[in-house]
């Protein structure tokens, strides 16, 4: 079981997830440039935050042109898991593999903080085993996190199962208070239609072991691993 | 031969940085403005192409990269 973690331009939590991967969960973990346009031999891939291309443009922007992106796609569309964390989630919106799009946090603030997150769907290879409703506290950290799409975009997601995780209270209500961005309806994940491709502003490898403050992380890369295992047998 | 090109926020999608603009306007006494949206503003130098296919070929640049049409929309002006 091999498992890439993407390295751009500007990338700054590509050793925590390589960390968390490699360390933790005690899988194999491999750095990929981006410039390498094949994705062959991994079983699953890891676009971490950072600010790509110093957020020239838009967040993402450039990244979503860089060659390994390509093969990004192509490994999605043959269902390999996907999961693009912060400015990963925001390169895959970018690159159309996600719906939707970041604007500036409503409090033009950048906001870096523990959030609890409630679970929408079990479905996807991170989330498998960890039913609806589960609250989980990971930490955000963004200052592009607010999550944009059209009315019909944001029922599509609900009615399609694509809605992953919410910002939530500790008691797991979807509140106002509770979101840090004014992301719509609370958006803080999302999934494709086909449930492999993740993408979330959360940090699951910055809270993958309970030194840290949580270890709630480590169940996103714990559903993974056993996801591929049910896979491959 | 020279293209500018703007990229604003939607109507309808919030600009929190203009939001803030208006207010600290307000506050400077500078009074009557009711609304301020901020954008991108990029000059473009391009080869002689002719009008019609510079405004082709950037649309297409702005669709594909210089404007997230989610969030945003464009205006391109040729000439000057």
């Amino acid at each position: 079981m091999k498992t890439a973690v993407l390295v751009f331009p500007g990338s700054n939590c590509d050793h925590d997830a390589y960390h968390a991967l490699k360390y933790v969960i005690g899988v194999d973990a491999e750095f990929v440039w981006h410039k390498r346009s094949s994705l062959d031999g991994f079983d699953a891939v890891v676009i971490p935050g950072g600010f790509t291309y110093g957020d020239y443009l838009r967040t993402g922007a450039m990244a979503k042109l860089s060659p390994v992106m390509g093969a990004v796609r192509r490994f999605a569309e043959g269902g390999g898991p996907v999961i693009g964390i912060c400015n990963g989630f925001q390169i895959l919106l970018e690159a159309g593999l996600l719906p939707g799009a970041m604007i500036v946090n409503d409090s033009l603030r950048f906001v870096c903080d523990y959030v609890h997150l409630r679970a929408g769907t079990d479905r996807t290879p991170f989330t498998r085993g960890i039913p609806e409703g589960t609250i989980l506290k990971i930490p955000v950290a963004h200052y592009q996190g607010n999550y944009f799409a059209d009315e019909r975009t944001l029922s599509s997601l609900e009615e399609r199962d694509q809605v992953v995780f919410r910002y939530c209270d500790p008691e797991g209500e979807v509140t106002r208070e509770s979101n840090p961005n004014g992301s719509a309806r609370n958006i803080a994940g999302i999934c494709n239609e086909g449930g492999n491709v993740l993408g979330m502003m959360p940090h699951p490898e910055r809270c993958a072991e309970e030194v840290l403050g949580s270890a709630d992380g480590r169940r996103l890369f714990d559903a993974m691993v056993a996801w591929l295992g049910e896979k491959s047998t | 031969m020279k293209a500018k090109i703007y990229v604003t926020l939607k109507r309808g999608v919030l600009d929190p940085q203009g939001k803030a603009i208006r207010a600290s306007l307000s506050h400077l006494g500078i009074d009557g403005v009711e609304d301020v949206r901020v954008g991108k503003f990029m000059e473009i130098t391009l080869k002689e192409i002719g009008v019609e296919v510079a405004r082709r070929r950037l649309d297409e640049a702005c669709r594909r990269l210089l404007a997230n049409t989610v969030i945003e929309e464009y205006r391109i002006e040729i000439g000057g």
